[in-house]
């Protein structure tokens, strides 16, 4: 079984308005098993909008002129995402690759009950599933999110944002995929509950094994957390390094900026007058 | 020189079923001229009912407020040099700005409003002001949708700076803005401060700008100060477990590599 | 909202805790919203009683006597008969207003509207009891369909924007702009003069009374269906245009792009998630329309020459019938009413947030 679970090729998209804008430019990466790879850049710089489409998520006008993307399954079988038919681009959906998305607050149905939504997960994946099994999994992944079994029948309006977002997550989980996207998943939290749930995506991964694909612009953040990241500006890839490696040797001029712009915690590196 | 005081400074809301709500309770802080303060604390720690209540959205249930020593004025012409003196600049810079005026309208109407310069003299004050927070003169004429996000908020500080005030509110300015832009922001809020001897309260949740761009930081938690200081003692040493929290959770890669390096060295 | 969430004020506390990590469950049984539904209680009862004041003021306050009126018609009542009308209908003078106030409300209670003289003095309840099961059984139903047709295809054609079945949208919209009078017309001049498909009016043919058998329900289908169909596409327009407004606002929203992404089948998207939400402000419009039934037929019952609320409001006017006037208003309010409350009830029962807005 081959190291990487998933290869992008060439890899374009224009968002096809007048005049068209080059929005992700021929970007090629390879995204290891298990790892935590941080997309980091500036609004506008196509990471989301890579992010979504290598999952065809993009909706118009955007249009993927070029590439390939290609998921090597746990089971050997290599899925070339570009070739899959309707239906089968619905069932791989979820099942291999989930998604945890920016703001919890609208992520959710307003007028359903959590529990009736993860539920949706498996009613569509796995319909064998009995009732009573659906149930009981829904229970179960809501206390290894640790938003409690007994919160089924609450609607999102009921939650904090915090547990929102643990139950996207745990909503991410639901199939035991293995890839999660996770597009801002903490930018509308505040600090102590985007700690805890930074913490708990980590603990999942070492758990169940995922990678994950971080898209954010807080890169002090990413550092912390990713194993590699790649730095997006203006459709491209401009470095794709190891954590480490982009903080302590840098290579690209854009990182080096992009670094410099956030104010060190506790060190005195940066640009600040004073 | 003391410019505004908070002395005891309790707001209670009441809540229909929840019983009363105490949004800041018994916070007492001044703020000096040419000094930057950093209020700092989570959503619903009090700090946006401290702007709230400067700028009379609300007023205070006990304790009270004074600039120069004298209590703020609750209306008429009192009351509106009290807000010629303290301006606002507000997080989100596309809200805060009308779409339909130009730049210029923009700045030219605390001018007017507050007669800070006779009316031969508009043009070249907002050309000044535009200067002053490094915006190219061209810039008047255009629309804020025709501008950066950064330079709306540019604008905005422009605008709040046209009446000459003692003090600025900034309550989150740069959390919306692009990062790259943020610092650039940052940087001219604390030169203004600086070279004119400004008032600022820095209302923020980003513990790292708060150090660097204020000299005292406050600590909300919960509507009471639960810790106070000089930036770097309350971000490098914070003493209450509260404060420590926050710094704990707040990114700090430059302390995250040293202690995996650390770690390997240890190993090895 | 810029409160704190507990009141709480110990010192030796983990940060953890305070806000951000409520692992403790509430009960999942279903909390009656008890201060919301008294709010709107007393709100219903006010406009019930401000409806009924109005209700009893507005004829007092008109020029012109209904008793005249009358009498112009009937020359052969004698003056002392007169008298005993005005008595009868509470119009003589010489209570003070506030007695007539007090008596219109206890008659009121007793459910005694008073007599109506254009249907030779037979208590105006009853005449209204006759009429009123026509419009809100014929009108009624053709709401209703109109509602489920058009909110139906409002979402389909919302879910495929930009596809050719946009084009319904001009169309229905051009249909509801035709004025109902001549729509009317028209249907009858096509589909019962020339095709002779249909009657030309009333509710069943000549001849026959009410009665619970096959045929009488036959002929009231057949005499219903022109009425009923010219109503659903006068109204179609507007329910296909809100419906679809509001599934374009509604599959801009995240959940949609997350429910796509679950890998959901799109009929399970559109009916499950975008219809679900986008019907919620369609049920606002339904329960208006459906208060406005009863006073908003008038058009429909005169071209069609059916024996309904409207057109006994009509005919009333007509003739200074005020006690049935002040009926006919009396339901058209209370019609209004009910059909609010009902929407709050489905408000309630199909968006949970609204459940919450009196805590």
């Amino acid at each position: 079984m081959s190291n990487a679970l998933l290869s992008v090729q060439n890899f374009s998209v224009i968002y096809d308005v007048d005049p068209p804008v080059q929005a992700v430019t021929k970007i090629d990466f390879e995204l290891r098993r298990g790892e935590i790879l941080g997309l980091a850049g500036e609004s506008g710089c196509g990471k989301t909008t890579l992010a979504y489409g290598i999952q065809r998520l993009l909706k118009a006008p955007a249009v993927i002129t070029s590439g390939s993307v290609v998921f090597h399954d746990a089971s050997g079988d290599d899925i070339d995402i570009s070739g899959l038919g309707v239906e089968d681009m619905r069932q791989f959906r979820w099942d291999k690759i989930s998604m945890v998305f920016q703001g919890a607050m609208n992520a959710l149905n307003p007028v359903a009950t959590i529990g009736s939504q993860l539920e949706d997960v498996f009613e569509v994946h796995r319909p064998n599933m009995s009732k009573a099994q659906r149930r009981e999994a829904v229970v179960e992944l809501l206390d290894i999110v640790k938003v409690g079994g007994q919160r089924r029948r609450s609607f999102p309006h009921e939650l904090s944002g915090g547990m929102r977002q643990r139950v996207m997550i745990a909503m991410a989980l639901a199939l035991r995929p293995q890839l999660m996207v996770m597009d801002e998943p903490t930018t509308a939290l505040d600090v102590l509950v985007q700690r805890e749930i930074l913490r708990q995506i980590s603990d999942l991964r070492d758990e169940f094994g995922f990678s994950v694909i971080f898209i954010t612009h807080d890169l002090p953040l990413l550092l912390e957390i990713s194993d590699r990241i790649a730095i997006m500006r203006e459709g491209e890839i401009v470095e794709l390094a190891t954590a480490e490696r982009i903080w302590n040797n840098p290579q690209d001029e854009y990182t080096k900026k992009l670094l410099s712009s956030f104010p060190r915690l506790t060190g005195e590196k940066g640009l600040v007058k004073r | 020189m003391t410019l505004l005081e908070f002395d005891s400074v309790t707001k209670v809301y009441s809540v229909r079923g929840a019983g009363q709500i105490k949004a800041l309770d018994d916070v007492s802080f001044t703020l000096e001229s040419g000094q930057t303060i950093g209020v700092v604390g989570q959503s619903g720690s009090g700090k946006s009912t401290i702007a709230k209540i400067l700028t009379q959205l609300e007023t205070a249930t006990s304790g009270e407020v004074r600039l120069d020593g004298r209590p703020i004025p609750r209306h008429g012409s009192g009351l509106r040099r009290y807000r010629q003196q303290l301006r606002m600049v507000f997080q989100d810079p596309f809200a805060s700005l009308n779409p339909y005026h130009s730049v210029r309208h923009h700045i030219e109407r605390p001018l007017r409003l507050d007669q800070v310069v006779p009316r031969d003299e508009l043009k070249a004050e907002v050309r000044r002001l535009l200067e002053r927070v490094q915006l190219p003169i061209s810039a008047a004429d255009r629309r804020p949708h025709e501008l950066s996000g950064g330079q709306r908020q540019r604008v905005a500080i422009a605008r709040a700076l046209a009446s000459r005030p003692k003090i600025l509110v900034a309550d989150e300015p740069v959390s919306m803005l692009d990062v790259s832009i943020r610092l650039g922001v940052l940087n001219l809020l604390s030169d203004l401060q600086r070279e004119e001897g400004l008032g600022v309260l820095y209302i923020t949740h980003d513990l790292a700008t708060a150090r660097h761009f204020s000299n005292e930081i406050i600590v909300l938690n919960q509507g009471r100060i639960v810790e106070r200081g000089t930036a770097d003692d309350v971000i490098l040493r914070p003493s209450h477990p509260y404060t420590q929290e926050l710094r704990a959770a707040s990114p700090d890669p430059e302390k995250f590599f040293a202690s995996i390096s650390d770690a390997e060295g240890g190993a090895r | 909202m810029n409160a704190i969430q507990t009141p709480l004020h110990t010192e030796d506390y983990d940060a953890l805790e305070v806000g951000t990590t409520a692992t403790t469950a509430s009960k999942g049984s279903v909390r009656v919203p008890w201060r919301f539904l008294g709010g709107r209680a007393l709100f219903y009862a006010f406009t019930l009683w401000a409806a009924v004041t109005i209700n009893f003021l507005l004829p007092r306050l008109m020029k012109g006597d209904a008793v005249s009126a009358y009498l112009a018609r009937n020359r052969n009542i004698s003056p002392e008969a007169a008298d005993g009308l005005r008595a009868l209908l509470g119009l003589d003078t010489d209570k003070s207003l506030f007695q007539q106030y007090i008596d219109y409300w206890s008659l009121l209670v007793r459910g005694d509207l008073g007599v109506s003289l254009l249907h030779g003095l037979r208590p105006v309840t009853e005449v209204i009891s006759q009429a009123l099961p026509w419009t809100i059984g014929l009108v009624g139903f053709a709401t209703i369909v109109s509602f489920a047709i058009g909110t139906i295809a409002g979402a389909i054609v919302g879910w495929r924007r930009g596809s050719r079945l946009d084009a319904i949208i001009p169309i229905t919209t051009f249909l509801s702009t035709i004025p109902y009078f001549w729509l009317g017309l028209l249907a009858i001049a096509l589909f019962s003069v020339n095709l002779r498909w249909f009657p030309i009016g009333k509710a069943y043919g000549v001849g026959w009374s009410p009665e619970l058998s096959f045929e009488f329900i036959g002929q009231v289908i057949h005499h219903g269906f022109l009425p009923a169909m010219t109503i659903v596409i006068a109204s179609l327009g507007g329910w296909v245009l809100g419906m679809r407004n509001m599934m374009l606002t509604v599959l801009d929203e995240d959940y949609i792009t997350v429910a796509q992404a679950k890998g959901m089948t799109n009929r399970r998207v559109l009916w499950g998630y975008a219809a679900r939400n986008a019907v919620l402000p369609q049920i606002q419009s339904f329960a208006l329309s459906i208060g406005f039934i009863v006073g908003g037929t008038i058009v429909m019952e005169m071209v069609f020459s059916y024996p309904g609320v409207g057109k006994l409001l009509l005919d009333a006017t007509n003739a200074k019938d005020y006690a049935l006037m002040q009926g006919v208003f009396l339901v058209i309010t209370l019609s209004v009413l009910v059909a609010n409350i009902l929407a709050d009830v489905a408000y309630a029962f199909l968006d949970p947030r609204t459940r919450q807005t009196g805590a």
